[in-house]
C-alpha cells in the first residue's frame, strides 16, 4: 500500500496496468495477423510467377498480348520508324521522365504490362495522340515507348523482368 | 425511453415483460409521438426499410444457388436466370432492388438536406445515416462484382486500384485487397463474403439510427421543436403507419415496373460478356447511382487528388451540421437557402450526367465546374448563408400556420393546458 502522498506518483500497480495492456495489445496483434495476411497472395497465386512466350512468328509492327500473374503483358516488335519516334523525343518534356533505351534494351522488342497506371484499364494498341497505345478509361495517351504523355495516368506503364531465353523466346518474370 | 409507464393487460404478459419488456418496447414504437404535419417525403423511412429487408431476402435465396469462383459464377447467374424456379425473378428484384434502394436513400437524404433535418440535436441520426450510405455504396458495388461479367470485373479493377493512389503503401494495399496481382478468383470469393455481411451491418445501423431518431423525435417540414405529445403529434401507429404503408405500395409500383418491363435498363449490357481480363469494354460507367462521385474522380487531372476529391465528396457530407451555422432547420423559412438547394439539386444531377460521358471536351469541362461548386456549396454557401441570410418568421407551433393568422401563443399554451387535464 503507498503512501496517501505517494498517490500522485507512477506506483506498481500503474507499472501493472501498463505492462498488462502492452502484452494483451500484442496477443491481440498476433491473434489478428493471420486474419489480415490470409488476404495477401496465396501460395498458389505466387507459384505462376513466370511465363514463356514464343515470339518467333512475329513480323515488325505485330503486337502479342499475353498474360502473366493474370495481368496483360504487351509484347511489341517495333518497326524502325516507331523506334525513331521513341528515341527522339527530349526526355524533359515528360511527365515520367524515362529514356526509350532503358525501357527496350532491345530496340526492336517492347515487353511491358498492358496495364493503365492511372485506374488499371488494359490500353489499346496503336491508338492515342502519340500512335502508341490509347487507354479508353479515362483518356491516358502513350506514346511508342509506352511512356504517358497525356491523360490522368501518373507514370509510364510498367516494364517487367524479362528476358530473351533465346532469338525466339521471352521468359517472363 | 417510453414518456409513460406501461403495463401488459395480460398476467402471462406482464410476467413475460417483467423479465424481458419487449411489450414496452413494441408499445412505445406504437404509440410514439409523431408530428403530425409529416408529409410524404418522409415515408422514406419505411420504403428504405422495405428495401434492405427485400435485398436481404432475395440475396439469401440467390446465395442458394450462385457460385463465387471465377470460373463458375458467370454460368451459375445464368442458371438462376433460366433454370432455377422464379430465379429470373428473384434475381431482377434483387439487382433492380439495389437501383431502388438508392433511389430512396437520396429522396431520404435530399428531404434531410430541405428540411435541415441534420441540425442539432439529430446530427448523431444524420452520421449514422452517411455511414449507413457508405456501408450501401460498398454493397452495391461488391454485389455487382458478383456476376463476373465484363463490367463487374472492370469495375472491381477500376475502384480497387483507388487505393493504389495512396503513397508508399497503396501497391501492398491493392494486392492484398486482390488476393493477387489483379482481380481474380480471390478477390470474388472475399467481395461474396463481405457482400453477404455488410446488410447485417446495415440492419444493425439502422437500428441505431431509429433509436437515436427516437430520442428527440421526428423533424417535421416546420422544422421547429414541438412538445410530445401534444396537439402538434399523432400516434405513429396507425397514423404514420398508414401514410406509410400508402406510399410503400406506390413506391412498389415503379418498383414493378423496373422489374416486370425493363429488368436491364439500369444496367450494362457489357455485363452480360463474361470478364475477360485482356479487353477493357470501350466505356467503363458505373452504376447510376454513383455516376456523380465518378464524375467527381475524374474531374481531377490528378490520380490521389482524384480520389481524395471523391472520398471529400461524401465525407464533407458528415462535417454539414457544423458547416451549416444557420439556426433555423426548415427550407421553408430559408429564402435564400432554398434557392440555392435547388442549385445543389441540380449540380449533383448534372454530375451524374457527366459521369456518364465520355471525361473529355466539354464534358469534362462541366464536370470541374460542377464539382467546385458542389463543394463551394458546402465549404462556402452554408456557412456564410447562416449568418447574412435573413429567414423568415418561424410559427410557434404546428398547428398555428394550419389555423391561420398570426403567431398566438394564447392558443399553443392552451393546447398544453388541454394536454395536462386529460392526462
Amino acid at each position: 500500500m503507498s503512501d496517501q502522498k505517494d498517490e500522485k506518483k507512477t506506483n506498481r500497480r500503474d507499472f501493472l496496468f501498463t505492462a498488462t495492456a502492452a502484452a494483451g495489445a500484442v496477443g491481440v496483434g498476433a491473434a489478428v495477423w493471420p486474419l489480415v495476411d490470409q488476404m495477401n497472395p496465396d501460395a498458389s497465386v505466387k507459384a505462376l510467377a513466370s511465363t514463356e512466350v514464343d515470339v518467333s512468328s512475329m513480323q515488325p509492327g505485330q503486337s502479342l498480348t499475353v498474360l502473366w500473374r493474370g495481368k496483360p503483358v504487351f509484347i511489341k516488335r517495333r518497326t524502325d520508324d516507331e523506334i525513331k519516334k521513341a528515341r527522339a523525343v527530349d526526355i524533359n518534356d515528360l511527365k515520367h521522365p524515362e529514356k526509350d533505351e532503358d525501357r527496350a534494351k532491345n530496340p526492336e522488342w517492347l515487353v511491358m504490362l498492358g496495364i493503365c497506371t492511372h485506374l488499371g484499364c488494359v490500353p489499346l494498341t496503336d491508338k492515342g495522340d502519340y500512335d502508341g497505345w490509347f487507354c479508353p478509361c479515362h483518356g491516358s495517351h502513350y506514346d511508342t515507348s509506352g511512356r504517358i504523355r497525356k491523360g490522368p495516368a501518373p507514370t509510364n506503364m510498367e516494364i517487367p523482368r524479362y528476358e530473351f531465353v533465346n532469338t525466339n523466346t521471352i521468359k517472363i518474370g | 425511453m417510453s414518456d409513460h409507464e406501461y403495463t401488459p393487460s395480460s398476467k402471462f404478459g406482464k410476467w413475460f415483460n417483467d423479465r424481458l419488456p419487449l411489450l414496452t418496447l413494441a408499445n412505445h414504437l406504437t404509440d410514439y409521438p409523431t408530428p403530425k404535419n409529416l408529409n410524404y417525403w418522409w415515408t422514406f423511412g419505411g420504403i428504405l426499410t422495405f428495401c434492405l429487408i427485400t435485398q436481404i431476402v432475395t440475396g439469401l435465396v440467390l446465395a442458394m444457388h450462385y457460385i463465387a469462383h471465377a470460373d463458375m459464377a458467370f454460368s451459375s447467374v445464368e442458371h438462376i436466370m433460366r433454370d432455377v424456379n422464379y430465379g429470373w425473378l428473384l434475381r431482377y428484384v434483387h439487382a433492380n432492388g439495389a437501383s431502388m434502394f438508392f433511389l430512396a436513400v437520396y429522396i431520404h437524404i435530399f428531404r434531410s438536406l430541405f428540411y435541415g433535418s441534420y441540425k442539432s440535436p439529430r446530427e448523431i441520426i444524420w452520421i449514422l445515416g452517411i455511414i449507413i450510405y457508405l456501408l450501401m455504396m460498398a454493397a452495391a458495388f461488391m454485389g455487382y462484382v458478383l456476376p463476373w461479367g465484363q463490367m463487374s470485373f472492370w469495375g472491381a479493377t477500376v475502384i480497387t486500384n483507388l487505393f493504389s493512389a495512396i503513397p508508399l503503401v497503396g501497391e501492398s494495399i491493392t494486392t492484398w485487397l486482390w488476393g493477387g496481382y489483379s482481380v481474380d478468383n480471390p478477390t470474388l470469393t472475399r467481395f461474396f463474403t463481405l457482400h453477404y455481411l455488410i446488410p447485417f451491418l446495415i440492419l444493425g445501423l439502422v437500428v441505431l439510427h431509429i433509436w437515436a431518431l427516437h430520442v428527440p423525435g421526428n423533424n417535421n417540414p416546420v422544422g421547429i421543436d414541438i412538445k410530445k405529445p401534444s396537439k402538434d403529434t399523432v400516434p405513429f401507429h396507425p397514423y404514420i403507419v398508414i401514410k406509410d404503408a400508402f406510399a410503400l405500395l406506390m413506391f412498389c409500383i415503379v418498383f414493378a415496373l423496373f422489374v416486370f418491363y425493363q429488368p436491364n435498363i439500369l444496367g450494362h449490357a457489357d455485363n452480360y460478356i463474361e470478364a475477360d481480363p485482356l479487353v477493357t469494354p470501350a466505356h467503363i460507367v458505373p452504376e447510376w447511382y454513383l455516376l456523380p462521385f465518378y464524375a467527381i474522380l475524374r474531374s481531377v487531372p490528378d490520380k490521389l487528388m482524384g480520389v481524395v476529391a471523391m472520398l471529400s465528396a461524401i465525407l464533407i457530407l458528415a462535417a454539414l451540421p457544423w458547416l451549416d451555422t444557420s439556426k433555423v432547420r426548415s427550407a421553408v423559412f430559408r429564402p435564400l437557402f432554398r434557392q440555392f438547394y435547388w442549385i445543389l439539386v441540380a449540380d449533383v444531377l448534372i454530375l451524374g450526367y457527366v459521369g456518364a460521358m465520355p471525361a473529355e471536351g466539354l464534358y469534362l469541362l462541366i464536370a470541374r465546374v460542377a464539382t467546385a461548386y458542389y463543394f463551394a456549396h458546402f465549404l462556402i454557401i452554408l456557412p456564410v448563408l447562416g449568418w447574412k441570410e435573413k429567414t423568415t418568421p418561424l410559427p410557434l407551433s404546428i398547428t398555428e400556420p394550419v389555423l391561420g393568422g398570426s403567431p398566438n401563443l394564447a392558443a399553443a399554451r392552451s393546447d398544453e393546458k388541454i394536454e395536462k387535464t386529460i392526462k
